[in-house]
């Protein structure tokens, strides 16, 4: 398999008049062809941010403190902004959570779309609309002909998502970020998405790095996962092994906090306290004041530890072999 | 257990836009002489009936649009039906005294969805916690301080916080805030409308289990609103799917996950995302949910429907019993 994406020792930092916000620290990860990463974290986990940074998307007083982005072989933290430009939107695109972050209100589809498409290439109008209409019908939009000339406000929210969709696929990209598009959308057309996606993983080999707070939608999709709390990765693996046996408390407490995990009617396990805020989080596991196994060696840096084969996870006291 | 606290009764509500003098004419002027004008009310719900009995928690899900917090609101009292009956405790709310018609709005207690629109940002904590068990006189004037106290430490919150506005607490806290606010006038029964939806999954625990104890400590009844079926599982003990303003199954809640009847509950559930589910081909329902301005005639959901009969165009199926406790309404039941 070839890696699409490899990310190392990625530090984004936000330099604010409070203090400094390390909202990404330290955070490695690779993406192969056709794979799908589900990167998971609650708000504030630093998992966005973990998106704009590959796409060049952060804006100040945030910036890249460090770390390289491997795209191909090719290091997204050091092109100029022009090499970025003829990369975004082509070979590596996202969709975010609101679909009127990627479309213009006062625009119609096809201007938009005609627009992405000539970006990109040398397509003379008509090709590029032929383009347009057929990314329209491959992600299940009626009727596209005629849906080409609608405004983003005559669609619904699926299908504005849907929109949203089809323009991050117009140049079959390498790499897709989507950053919970999901969320604000009804299990039907959620599920109508995820239909999507996968299929483009599979049949066009692009790699797909899916972030979410949701854990029970990644874990239909996701071939690995990585779990990020305060700004960094805490365990990462195959899905299956995560998910089964995590060895993280907080992965465990993220499982075990579903209600579906849950016997009915009883209480829900439940991670006490609240996620801590991100600036000036001094040294040492994060997680240390929600955690029942926290002991005074966790006030240092947890280092990152390799469960065999593949796991990693950055903890003490790792849980071994429990079942979520 | 056995008396109902709230009940439905061929409940509709449309909403429809308001004519002036001169769109009324324009509208009968073009009815007579030209092209029929355009209907543009909204039926939101559909001769809806509903029984809620003490101390159940009943689960009302659909997707959006569906009518479902309409359906929330009209309970709590905050908007009143077009058509058909609203009854607290045996009662119809509209042939209640005023005193009465108070009274029973108190008992009946909201919880929103968003805890940052359902706040007032210029309100310190204590006032929105405070000020309607004031107004009521269920403290005394001026006093009340240890009343307060133990709504917000029933609610989990430190009441050394009560000076603060809701911008300096975290999403959790603020669902806490209005859980607290709700339970101060000692209601009886709660409308959750989408309460844990915007919260992330530890600190969504968290509230459900206060919801739980909540129920156990103070006997109280809910109407539990939300388009996910994982929490309505867990915590209802029946449940009601809605599509488009109509009630399309009801039954109690391991029946409708163990048999789902309607083929639109059928499918809901295979779309539910699971999180004991890996590495799967998804695929969905067909379409989407038609616009509640112009519904489908028949059954809602038979341009969706995989089982879809010429019947199902032209008759909109009534709900009938399948099992015990158990109704559906969908033709095919008709069939043997």
């Amino acid at each position: 398999m070839t890696v699409t994406l490899e990310v190392r020792n990625l530090r984004t930092h936000f330099f604010t008049r409070a203090g400094i916000v390390k909202a990404v620290d330290d955070v490695s990860f690779k993406v192969e062809r056709g794979q799908v990463l589900g990167l998971v974290g609650e708000s504030g986990s630093g998992k966005s941010v973990t998106g704009f940074s590959i796409i060049g998307l952060v804006d100040p007083p945030g910036r890249l403190a460090g770390g390289s982005i491997l795209y191909r072989g090719q290091d997204l933290a050091k092109i100029s902004e022009e090499e970025m430009r003829s990369l975004r939107g082509n070979r590596i695109a996202m969709i975010f959570q609101d679909p009127m972050m990627t479309l213009n209100p006062v625009l119609r589809i096809d201007t938009q779309m005609i627009e992405a498409v000539q970006a990109h290439t040398n397509a003379s109008h008509s090709e590029a609309w032929t383009r347009s209409r057929d990314a329209l019908g491959m992600v299940g939009i009626p009727s596209p002909e005629e849906r080409l000339r609608s405004y983003p406000h005559q669609f619904s929210g699926g299908m504005r998502q849907r929109v949203a969709i089809a323009i991050a696929l117009l140049h079959n990209p390498d790499l897709l970020i989507a950053d919970e598009p999901t969320t604000a959308l009804d299990v039907t057309i959620q599920a109508q998405i995820l239909a999507e996606v996968q299929k483009l993983a599979t049949e066009h080999g692009t790699a797909l790095i899916w972030i979410t707070h949701d854990l029970s939608v990644i874990s239909g999709l996701a071939d690995r996962i990585a779990v990020m709390y305060a700004g960094r990765i805490v365990e990462a693996g195959e899905a299956s092994t995560v998910l089964d046996r995590p060895a993280h408390p907080y992965t465990h407490g993220l499982i075990g906090s579903v209600p579906s995990r849950n016997k009915k009617g009883e209480k829900l396990r439940q991670i006490p306290g609240m996620t801590p805020s991100l600036l000036n989080l001094g040294v040492g596991c994060a997680f240390r004041t929600r955690c029942a196994r926290a002991t005074a060696v966790c006030e240092q840096e947890p280092p990152e530890t390799l469960i065999p084969p593949e796991r990693i996870v950055r903890c003490f006291h790792p849980m071994q072999d429990v079942a979520a | 257990m056995n008396e109902p606290i709230i009940e439905l009764r061929g409940v509709s509500k449309r909403f429809g836009p308001s004519y002036d003098a001169a769109a009324r004419v324009a509208r009968s002027l073009s009815a007579r002489f030209g092209s029929p004008p355009r209907n543009e009310t909204v039926r939101a719900v559909d001769m809806f009936d509903m029984t809620v009995m003490r101390g159940e928690v009943v689960g009302l899900v659909g997707e959006s649009g569906c009518g479902k917090s309409t359906i929330g609101r009209m309970v709590a009292g905050i908007m009143p039906p077009t058509e058909g009956q609203v009854l607290f405790k045996g009662k119809d709310i509209v042939s209640l005294s005023t005193e009465q018609a108070k009274d029973a709005k108190l008992k009946v207690q909201m919880i929103f969805q968003d805890p940052y629109a359902s706040l007032n940002p210029r309100m310190r904590v204590e006032d929105i916690v405070g000020e309607a068990p004031r107004y009521h006189g269920m403290v005394p004037k001026g006093g009340g301080d240890d009343y307060l106290d133990a709504q917000l430490q029933r609610a989990g919150l430190d009441p050394a916080f009560k000076r603060r506005y809701p911008h300096q607490f975290s999403g959790g806290q603020r669902q806490r805030i209005g859980i607290a606010r709700a339970l101060a006038v000692q209601p009886e029964f709660l409308v959750c409308d989408e309460a844990v939806a915007a919260l992330d999954v530890s600190i969504q625990a968290q509230i459900l289990n206060l919801f739980m104890d909540l129920r156990r400590d103070l006997d109280l009844t809910y109407l539990f609103i939300s388009h996910d079926l994982g929490v309505v599982e867990h915590l209802s003990d029946r449940v009601l799917i809605m599509y488009l303003g109509r009630i399309v199954e009801s039954a109690p809640a391991e029946e409708v996950f163990a048999h789902p009847n309607h083929p639109y509950t059928q499918a809901l559930l295979a779309e539910v995302p699971r999180i004991e589910a890996r590495k799967r081909r998804f695929t969905a329902i067909k379409g989407e949910i038609p616009s509640p301005m112009n519904p489908p005639p028949g059954c809602h959901f038979h341009p969706r429907c995989p089982h879809a009969m010429p019947r199902c165009s032209v008759e909109a199926p009534v709900l009938k019993e399948v099992a015990s406790g158990h109704r559906s309404a969908c033709h095919l039941n008709d069939m043997g």
